[in-house]
Parts: C-alpha cells; sequence; structure tokens
C-alpha cells in the first residue's frame, strides 16, 4: 500500500473560462490531520470536490489505498470510505438530526418483500454516533432547531458515521465559537488516533498550526508544496499562498474621509432572530469595513438598507435627512449601490451578455422619448467600463458566465457605477477571486473611496478589513458589539467583538 | 477536427429542426401536392393565430414561468368574437339585442377581456408566489368554465362576411390573416430589442434575484409579461373564429402546447432569459410543418397526437442538455 493513503497526481480541472485546477497535486498519510491551505479561489474546495466525486476530474489520477480509482460521486465515495463536511451546509432543517445524519444510506428492515425504513435504529445510531462525538443532542429533534453551528457539528457527526478512512473538513470552523472549536478539535484528535486521515481546510493560522501535521499549499489552482507544520510559521504560510510579500497585498490607500454621509439608527429588523438597534455613520470617502462571524446578520443588515429585507423600526439619515427605503429602487435612486454576497445567486445574469449585464440598472438613463433603449449609448457604457476596469472579455456580447470571478465582479461592479452610487455597499467583493484580481478589486475599491464615494465593506477575511478599512464595524448575532479604528483592529480584537455573544 | 465538432454541436443544438426538414423532404418527393402554391398558402395561414399565441407565451417562457391557459383563452377569445360578430339577420344569434358593430371594435372589446384575465395570471404568479405552472393550469380550467357559461355550451356560427374576410382575404400572396402575424412579430421584436421592458424580461429570466437587486420592478414587469400574452391570445382567437368560421367551446383546445413546443424548437429556453422573436418563428414553421407532413402521409391523427407530445418533450430535454453539458 505504500506511505500514503491517498495520493492525487496532476489534476487539471477546467470550467467555463477558468482553469481551476492546474496539475494540483496532495498526498495524504494514514493517521494523519492534513491542511489544505490557499486563498479563496485557489482550487482547494474544487480539489475536494473531485475526490469527493462531485465534479470529475479532466486530466490526473487518484490513487487510493494503492489502487488507480475514478470517483463517480458522492455515494461512491462515500463507499470508498471518503467523506466530506462541505463549506456551505446543505440541511434538511424540517427531518430530524438522525434523518439528516442517515439521509440516502437509511437502515432498513424487511417486511415480507418490502424494505422500509427502520426509524428505531436510525435513531439508536444516531444517538450512537452522536455520543461518539461528544454532541448531547436529542437525535429525534428537528435538524433546524439547532443553530448553525450546532448544525455544523451534525454534519461532522454525519461524516464520522460513515466510518470513513478519509475525511475532509472544509472551513470545519467558520461559523464556530471558540469553545465549539476545541470540542471539534476533540473530535479530530480522536479520529487520527482512530487512524482516520483527515484533509482540513480553513484559513486560520493558529487553528492550521496547532492541528495540522502537514500543510500542503496551492495557489490559483496550482500546486505550491508541501511542508511538515512544525517547520512553518504564519508568516511563511502567507508568504506561499500569496506568492508575494504582505505589504503589497493591499495598495496604499490615499482617500480621506470626509463629512458624515450616512447615518443609521437603531435599525431593526422585523425578523427577531435578525439585525436589531443597529447605529452607525459613514463618512464621504471612507471605507467601512464590517466584520463578523457567519451569522452575524451583516449580509441581511445591508440588505435591509437596500430595501431588499423590512425593517420594524430605525431611521436612516443620509445626507442629512430621512431616507426611506422600502424597496432596492428607493436606494437605488438616491444613489446606494450593493454588490451582492453571492455573485451567482444575486449578481449575475448569466445567461445574458456583459453589455446587457452592465446596463440593467441604469436603464432609464438611455430611454430616448422614455421608451426606445438608445443602443449605441449602452454600447459606448460598457466600452468605457470595460476599457476603465480592464474587464477581460473577447466581446460586450460575451455571456458573462463564460468570464472569470473577478471579470464578473468588475462588471457588476461596473453596472453600479453607472448610477454614479455615493454610497456603494459590497458584501464580500473578492470572495472566489483569484489573487491578481483581488488586488485590482482592491485598487477599485480604494480609487472609489478616493473620489469621495463611501465605501461599506463586509469581509470574512480579517486581513482583507484590516488592509483595507478606516474603521471596522464588527457585529455579534444581529447585533453591533464595537467599531474599531483601522489601525487599531487586529485578529484579537476583532474576534474577542464578534464572538462577544457566543 | 474543430470543424467536425461544430457540425456535431451544431446537429445536436437544432436537432429536432433538421430532423422535420429531412421528414418535410421525404414527404414532398414521395407525395404530389406537397410543394404547391395552396399548400404553402394554407401553411402561412395555420401559422399566423399560431405565432401570434408563441409570441405571447414566450414572455412567460423566458421568465422561467409559463402559461397553460393560452389554449382555452384563445377558445374564450374566439366564442367572444364569435359572439359579437355574428350576424345581425341570423336566426340562432346569441345577442340578439346587439347592434351590428364593426370587426374593429370587436377585437379591442376582446383584447381588453383577454388582457384583464391575463393581468390577473400575471398577479397571481408575481404578488401570490403561485408556481406559474399551477397558476396557470387552475386558471385555464376557469376560463373553459367561464366560455362555457357564456356561451350555453352551444357552437356559433353566422359570422359577418367583414370579419370572415379577415382570414379568406388576400393581399397579394399574403393572406390578410398572415399581415396580422407580421405586424405582431415586429412589435415584439421591438419589444425585446429595444425597449426597457424587454432587457427587464430577460434579467428577471437570467435571474430573478439579480434582476431584482439591480431595481428592476419585477412584479410589474411579470403582470405586465402575463397581461400582454392575455392579449395575444385575444388577437389570436379573433382570428381563429375568423378562419373557422365558427367557435365552440373547444376551440383552441392544446394550442398551448403547441406554443410552448414552438417556442422551445425554435430556442426559448426552459431554463429562462434566452429566446428571440425570429426563433419563435421558426419554431412554429417547424412544428406545422411537421402536422402537414403527417397529414399527408396519411399518418392517423391519434398517432399525430402522439409524434407532437413526443417532440415536445424532446426539444426541451435537447434544450436542458445544454445548460446540463456545462457543469
Amino acid at each position: 500500500m505504500g506511505e500514503y493513503r491517498l495520493e492525487m497526481k496532476d489534476i487539471v480541472k477546467s470550467f467555463p473560462g477558468v482553469k481551476a485546477l492546474d496539475h494540483a497535486q496532495l498526498k495524504l498519510r494514514p493517521g494523519t490531520v492534513h491542511a489544505l491551505m490557499g486563498e479563496n479561489g485557489a482550487g482547494k474546495s474544487t480539489l475536494m470536490k473531485c475526490l469527493f466525486g462531485i465534479y470529475h476530474i479532466d486530466e490526473g489520477e487518484i490513487i487510493y489505498e494503492g489502487q488507480n480509482i475514478h470517483i463517480q460521486g458522492p455515494l461512491d465515495a462515500l463507499h470508498k470510505g471518503i467523506a466530506m463536511v462541505h463549506q456551505e451546509l446543505q440541511p434538511i432543517p424540517e427531518r430530524s438530526i438522525a434523518e439528516n445524519i442517515f439521509v440516502g444510506r437509511y437502515p432498513t428492515k424487511k417486511i415480507g418483500p418490502i424494505s422500509i425504513i427502520d426509524h428505531k435504529k436510525m435513531n439508536e445510531d444516531a444517538e450512537k454516533v452522536l455520543k461518539e462525538v461528544h454532541l448531547k443532542f436529542d437525535a429525534k429533534a428537528k435538524l433546524g432547531s439547532l443553530s448553525v453551528s450546532q448544525m455544523q457539528l451534525v454534519e461532522i457527526a454525519k461524516a464520522v458515521s460513515a466510518d470513513c478512512k478519509v475525511l475532509i473538513l472544509d472551513e470545519p470552523t467558520s461559523s464556530l465559537t471558540q469553545s465549539e472549536v476545541e470540542a471539534l478539535f476533540v473530535i479530530v484528535n480522536e479520529l487520527r488516533r482512530k487512524n482516520v486521515s483527515i484533509i482540513y481546510i480553513s484559513h486560520k493560522m493558529d487553528e492550521i498550526l496547532r492541528i495540522s501535521d502537514e500543510v500542503t499549499i496551492m495557489r490559483d489552482g496550482q500546486y505550491i508544496g508541501t511542508w511538515d507544520s512544525k517547520e512553518l510559521t504564519t508568516d511563511m504560510i502567507i508568504t506561499k499562498m500569496v506568492g508575494r510579500e504582505l505589504s503589497n497585498l493591499f495598495p496604499k490607500r490615499n482617500n480621506v474621509p470626509g463629512d458624515v454621509v450616512l447615518e443609521v439608527q437603531d435599525f431593526t429588523s422585523i425578523n427577531p432572530k435578525s439585525f436589531r438597534n443597529i447605529s452607525f455613520k459613514v463618512k464621504k470617502g471612507e471605507i467601512f469595513g464590517i466584520a463578523g462571524l457567519v451569522g452575524a446578520q451583516r449580509t441581511e443588515l445591508m440588505e435591509g438598507l437596500f430595501g431588499l429585507r423590512a425593517h420594524s423600526h430605525g431611521k436612516i439619515i443620509y445626507k442629512g435627512s430621512l431616507l426611506n427605503v422600502n424597496r432596492p429602487q428607493d436606494a437605488i435612486r438616491h444613489g446606494i449601490a450593493l454588490l451582492t454576497e453571492d455573485r451567482r445567486a444575486s449578481g449575475i445574469m448569466g445567461v445574458l451578455s456583459v453589455a446587457d449585464n452592465v446596463s440593467i440598472a441604469s436603464l432609464d438613463q438611455y430611454l430616448v422619448l422614455k421608451c426606445v433603449l438608445d443602443n449605441k449609448k449602452i454600447e459606448s457604457l460598457v466600452k468605457e467600463n470595460v476599457d476603465k476596469m480592464s474587464i477581460k472579455t473577447p466581446s460586450s456580447k460575451t455571456l458573462i458566465q463564460s468570464l472569470s470571478g473577478g471579470n464578473q465582479q468588475k462588471v457588476l461592479i461596473a453596472r453600479w457605477l453607472a448610477n454614479s452610487p455615493d454610497v456603494f455597499i459590497m458584501d464580500e467583493p473578492t470572495r472566489g477571486i483569484d489573487v491578481g484580481a483581488k488586488y485590482e478589486i482592491y485598487c477599485i475599491i480604494e480609487e472609489l473611496a478616493r473620489s469621495g464615494k463611501s465605501i461599506i465593506m463586509i469581509s470574512s477575511e480579517m486581513s482583507e478589513l484590516m488592509g483595507m478599512s478606516d474603521r471596522i464595524m464588527v457585529m455579534c448575532d444581529g447585533r453591533m458589539t464595537g467599531i474599531i479604528d483601522g489601525e487599531k483592529a487586529n485578529q484579537e480584537n476583532i474576534m474577542a467583538l464578534a464572538t462577544q455573544f457566543k | 477536427m474543430t470543424k467536425k465538432f461544430d457540425i456535431k454541436k451544431f446537429l445536436s443544438n437544432n436537432a429536432i429542426i433538421v430532423l422535420i426538414i429531412v421528414l418535410a423532404l421525404f414527404t414532398g418527393f414521395s407525395s404530389k401536392n406537397f410543394f404547391t402554391a395552396t399548400n404553402f398558402k394554407n401553411l402561412i395561414t395555420n401559422m399566423a393565430p399560431r405565432f401570434i399565441i408563441a409570441c405571447g407565451v414566450s414572455g412567460c417562457l423566458i421568465t422561467k414561468g409559463t402559461d397553460l391557459s393560452a389554449g382555452r383563452a384563445v377558445g374564450l377569445a374566439a366564442c367572444l368574437s364569435a359572439m359579437l360578430l355574428q350576424k345581425v339577420d341570423y336566426s340562432a344569434r346569441m345577442l340578439k339585442w346587439l347592434p351590428d358593430i364593426p370587426w374593429m371594435f370587436a377585437i379591442i372589446v376582446v383584447a381588453i377581456i383577454m388582457g384583464c384575465i391575463g393581468a390577473v395570471n400575471g398577479v397571481i404568479v408575481s404578488k401570490l408566489k403561485v408556481p406559474p405552472f399551477i397558476a396557470t393550469l387552475g386558471m385555464q380550467t376557469i376560463i373553459y368554465g367561464i366560455c362555457q357559461i357564456i356561451t350555453n355550451n352551444q357552437p356559433m356560427g353566422g359570422f359577418k362576411t367583414s370579419y370572415l374576410r379577415l382570414a379568406s382575404g388576400y393581399v397579394g400572396f399574403f393572406p390578410y390573416i398572415a399581415i396580422f402575424a407580421i405586424i405582431i412579430g415586429a412589435y415584439f421584436w421591438f419589444l425585446y430589442n429595444k425597449t426597457r421592458h424587454g432587457k427587464y424580461m430577460y434579467a428577471i429570466g437570467g435571474n430573478e434575484n439579480a434582476a431584482s437587486v439591480a431595481g428592476v420592478n419585477v412584479t410589474s414587469t411579470l403582470i405586465r409579461i402575463y397581461m400582454l400574452a392575455g392579449i395575444m391570445y385575444g388577437v389570436a382567437g379573433f382570428l381563429v373564429g375568423a378562419k373557422a368560421g365558427g367557435a365552440s367551446t373547444a376551440t383552441g383546445y392544446g394550442y398551448e402546447l403547441e406554443a410552448i413546443a414552438a417556442c422551445t424548437i425554435g430556442g426559448v429556453s426552459a431554463n429562462g432569459g434566452v429566446g428571440k422573436v425570429f426563433g419563435i418563428l421558426t419554431g412554429v414553421l417547424v412544428f406545422e410543418i411537421l402536422k402537414i407532413c403527417l397529414q399527408f402521409l396519411g399518418v392517423d391523427p391519434a398517432y399525430t397526437y402522439i409524434a407532437q407530445g413526443l417532440v415536445i418533450i424532446v426539444a426541451v430535454a435537447l434544450d436542458l442538455r445544454k445548460y446540463l453539458a456545462k457543469k
């Protein structure tokens, strides 16, 4: 069987417009924790999805326990002993915890010729699995009754219950509190003792250095190298991940915050579990960061300000007067723009052209006689933006779905700039974008702020928040827990505020 | 290498069109009267109302919806037109109190009534968020009921000559009825390519959430789309009545599926956001040719239904394959 339990060699995987994996590699020893690291968009999740059978590889080979294997799909992977806990959970909240654990492989019993689901056995097995990972939930309770982080732990229990030899944990701690992280580490250590190989994807350096035995680093879909964790330091990892020195990660900021443009007072959602009693001020030409864990309701707050979600009370004072926002049109008309968190779900219109995607929010400006669109004017707007933001597209008629993530994001920024907004809300503006394009987006953000626009930037990447923001507001559990000056911000004080109510 | 690949792609993208052209050639050379002017004129006359219905449905399809009430709505519109345009001295006249009214007036009345019904569809879909499939399926049955009530379940005939002439008269080679279709086709082309409404429609089909974030008023755009569809069923029903010289509750039965099939064959994607007026025209043409071929080949009408149903399913399956392949 050799030294490795699993070897992925020269894996190539392309999507329309991007080469997501370019001869990526991974070698996994039995009974070790192997950290897989890289920036967002480096191809970690893609590589794992190939291993788990969600994607099929274009080139390369996967050698598992000495045999060259083809993984047909997730079920096949599970049968072979490979389990995965996804970054984005796929829970079925209306069903019980036990059913969620055993979905797709329910235990059955025979009644004559027909086999039916054995609920008793399923619930007992689920209790056993939960106990194994030290969770004290009732297996019959609805999954939806748990918090997001608790669901994450159930998801890990599910993977454990599959009796796997390789367990993939894709950012398992992104929504966990410190004590939950400790609980997870106990489980991970126990699995390692049981000779399970664990692939651990995370952005949190301290965790990686604590829990892992080996580290593989990827960048832009390529394999950079594998090192023993003991030999590495945080700075070394970052330098290898980014491929350049830390000081060059962000552009130099020359924007000067001026007077207050937007003031939010006591803003509260109609949903009692969502954002409440939020007050803050944003200045002209300021980059205002918003930090928080998953579930802190940052996105919901911004959608509330933009009129996509209803609020029960609270005021928005914009340029000195009260602004009523009940739907996006109200916000847009007054010069507020929102770049949404999930580009595919609520940003791009995939089957439409770059030109259509750029112009959709500002069509009112190109109407002749209030009725006919001036397509020439639209064309020149698109051309101007494509040049200004150096959007790489074969033509303005190209479908946006064939562009890379970074270029799609630039198209969406162009869409809003056509309306010349004064306040630009950006929700995770660099998610799923490769390093080079990230830097370009940062430059665009800095330039916008310098030209007097106010930027509100939600981000889950600490380095990005600290590197780009003039001030950072931290949220936890729907509430604002503090505002920190950009220079004084560090990982510790942000995390302390972000976990205040946990 | 690349060229060969392109041919394969072309064939798989246009499989049904290619197959039906082959079928048409086969039919043409195996039966005598296929390539004749009469047959061609018949083809155009049959296409006209179906193209108008397909234009109406296309907006619903492009926004990821559908309209199953189209066929029955055409039936109701035909019955309404019949009631308004029976000869004054016709013995079995339905509305005996009605004065003689010009067809121009009748078509406007019918279009307004059908537009209102369409707007109701639009409100149900966009405001109440009922899935279009269910909403319009319910509306289909409601319209059928209304149609039975107002006609007392009696077929109607005895139309005014000026009304009948709309279907039988010609300008040169073109039947009057085709001129209606050409004007409407031009209007739809303009609407889809040159107006804000058109861009909003494609945007909603491409990604409804994104459209709403970008400030598109999704609700009112959808209502307008379903209302316009209703108006088209009104016009089409009016013409179908003239063409048949009579109308009954059975008029228009199954037209919704023909229209949806024609749109899909013509490249209107069931995944939303894609569809061109010229494509719809091609789809209608191809579907009509299929029907004529089967007729010429002497296929039993029962089998014709099976063939049409298969074409619809295959067309949608092939369309969705284009998107599946991208994963």
